[in-house]
């Protein structure tokens, strides 16, 4: 084992060796153009580009000619969500999505909402999860789409996506979900969980940056999305632009790899997440898990270290990569509204640590970092004058703070 | 984040942690900042008396790596110092010491209150005790 540790795997992910082998003949040897279907060049990039297709479309138990290739998962859901409230506007103006969606999500819709279209955006539980009466409340004969994420990146909690696909489906609504974090992690399907287009992206799951996919369904209901960039009208029209033939090829080995090797990888990343949770709570007190441990990428923990401020926290442990919800680290000096919409207080956001555990991470760096977290939270208690007060019975609610 | 030499060597050796006798008359304790925001400083000093200079100065800190070393290295500018001396310590001079980014100023501020916070406790427990020494400041 050698630091620095990469444990930060919802931001991305180290392409899976296997994965680039794929990629690399696809940049000089077989380097056409897959839409120049009159020579043997384009015609092995199309081949290539075909099989991609079906390896992503058979790990979400779709078929292939509804993959649509694009940039990443940001413009997937810019595509979808921009592309249903263009071609459903005459059926309504109305969109539903979560307080705990990806920006790419959530500012799209802020866009929307500047050219007409109202948008819902859902509370969340205490646990991370929606309130499906409250979502079944808030579809109106305007609503046109729906979109939840499958899996949130900060807390990793899985929403109910084959009830809320159900209710959209009797409704009438599309159903939209950001399935990043979740595609390739656990089991994935768009007819069990009544998915009617779904955002892919390729380096979250091993695979390249700068490629992902959008589902979008073709029967049961046909759903039509209205282009967001004009071109050659390549992708059946909804995405003109040549074809990224390498990251396609390197997505979809990415996702061959994650199907053939989820059942084994999904045990051995609980028990990787589980060990370093209970090597942490035996260490410390006053910590905290955020979001629900019941609906969890087996990926994901996230924990509050009450009384210690997260960025000293990461500077203490700076041979791990881990990401923080306080607001010093963060662009905007605000703590991560995603912990917020769980109702928790600025406190315990500043205080939090997202821990993304991945294919690559081993036990002994597990136990590095749980070691090495239990000295730094022990250190930096010792210099809060927060733990010195609650360990004096102090109410520090009840405190009145001095500040601007 | 990139961390000057000076914040790191703080963080890593803080010094002068601890707490003082918040209710002996000799003590001024500070205590500036809220948990919401993020940051929060105790800074306590020591004060002798006869001669007016700060023996002792300790502190403990909720915050980043910034807050801590601007309360840590204010503690060490405090000890020697007579209080007037230490009212004349501004964020500024911490901002230059510690290279603090633009984005770090407001710790070296919280420092600067928790300073002044500390010594106006101080001087609140003194004028408590012996009026006389009100009426000597004042002239």
């Amino acid at each position: 084992m050698k630091p620095p540790i990469y444990l930060d795997n919802h931001a991305t992910t180290r392409m899976d060796p296997r994965v680039l082998d794929a990629m690399l003949p696809y940049f000089t040897v077989h380097f056409g153009n897959a839409a120049s279907r009159n020579h043997a060049f384009g015609c092995e990039a199309e081949q290539a580009v075909d099989k991609g297709r079906k390896q992503v479309a058979d790990l979400i138990g779709a078929n292939p000619r509804e993959i649509i290739f694009t940039s990443g998962a940001t413009e997937s859901d810019n595509l979808a969500i921009k592309g249903v409230a263009e071609m459903y506007a005459e059926k309504g103006n109305h969109i539903i999505t979560a307080a705990t969606e990806h920006k790419a999500v959530l500012d799209t819709c802020k866009k929307l909402e500047k050219h007409g279209y109202r948008v819902t955006y859902l509370p969340v539980k205490g646990d991370g999860l929606i309130d499906l009466d409250m979502l079944s409340e808030s579809i109106t004969d305007k609503t046109i789409l729906v979109s939840i994420m499958y899996a949130n990146n900060e807390i990793g909690v899985i929403q109910p996506v084959a009830e809320i696909g159900k209710m959209c489906r009797e409704r009438g609504v599309l159903f939209h979900t950001d399935g990043v974090q979740a595609i390739g992690k656990v089991p994935v399907d768009v007819n069990r969980d009544n998915i009617d287009i779904m955002s892919i992206t390729g380096h979250k799951l091993y695979g390249p940056k700068g490629v992902g996919a959008l589902y979008v369904r073709r029967k049961n209901p046909r759903v039509q999305i209205t282009a967001q960039m004009d071109g050659g009208g390549h992708e059946r029209g909804m995405r003109s632009g040549t074809l990224n033939v390498p990251g396609i090829v390197g997505l979809g080995e990415a996702c061959a790899i994650a199907q053939r090797e989820m059942p084994e990888e999904m045990k051995r990343m609980a028990y990787l997440r589980d060990r370093l949770r209970s090597k942490l709570e035996a260490g410390l007190d006053e910590v905290y898990i955020n979001g629900s441990m019941e609906h969890r990428l087996p990926q994901n923990l996230n924990m509050s270290f009450l009384y210690v401020e997260g960025e000293s926290l990461l500077m203490g442990i700076n041979d791990v990569a881990v990401s923080s919800g306080s607001a010093c680290t963060s662009a905007t000096l605000e703590p991560s509204y995603v912990l917020k919409a769980l109702g928790l207080g600025d406190d315990l956001a500043h205080s939090s640590i997202r821990f993304g555990i991945g294919r690559f991470n081993t036990e002994e760096e597990i136990d590095y970092v749980a070691s090495k977290l239990v000295d730094v939270v022990t250190k930096l208690r010792e210099l809060s004058p927060l733990y010195e007060m609650a360990k004096e019975g102090i109410d520090l609610s009840k405190v009145e703070w001095v500040h601007d | 984040m990139a961390y000057s030499d000076k914040v790191l060597d703080h963080y890593n050796n803080p010094r002068n942690v601890g707490s003082l006798d918040k209710s002996s008359p000799s003590v001024g304790t500070g205590m500036v900042g809220a948990p919401e925001c993020g940051d929060v400083m105790k800074l306590q000093i020591q004060v002798n008396d006869a001669s007016g200079i700060i023996e002792e100065a300790k502190f403990k800190t909720f915050g980043c790596g910034s807050a801590i070393a601007s309360s840590s290295l204010a503690t060490e500018w405090l000890k020697g110092k007579t209080v007037d001396e230490a009212l004349q310590i501004k964020n500024t001079d911490i901002v230059n010491e510690l290279a603090l980014p633009p984005v770090k100023i407001h710790c070296s501020v919280l420092a600067e209150d928790a300073i002044k916070a500390a010594i106006s406790d101080y001087r609140k427990k003194q004028t408590a005790r012996t009026p006389a020494a009100v009426e000597q400041t004042v002239a």
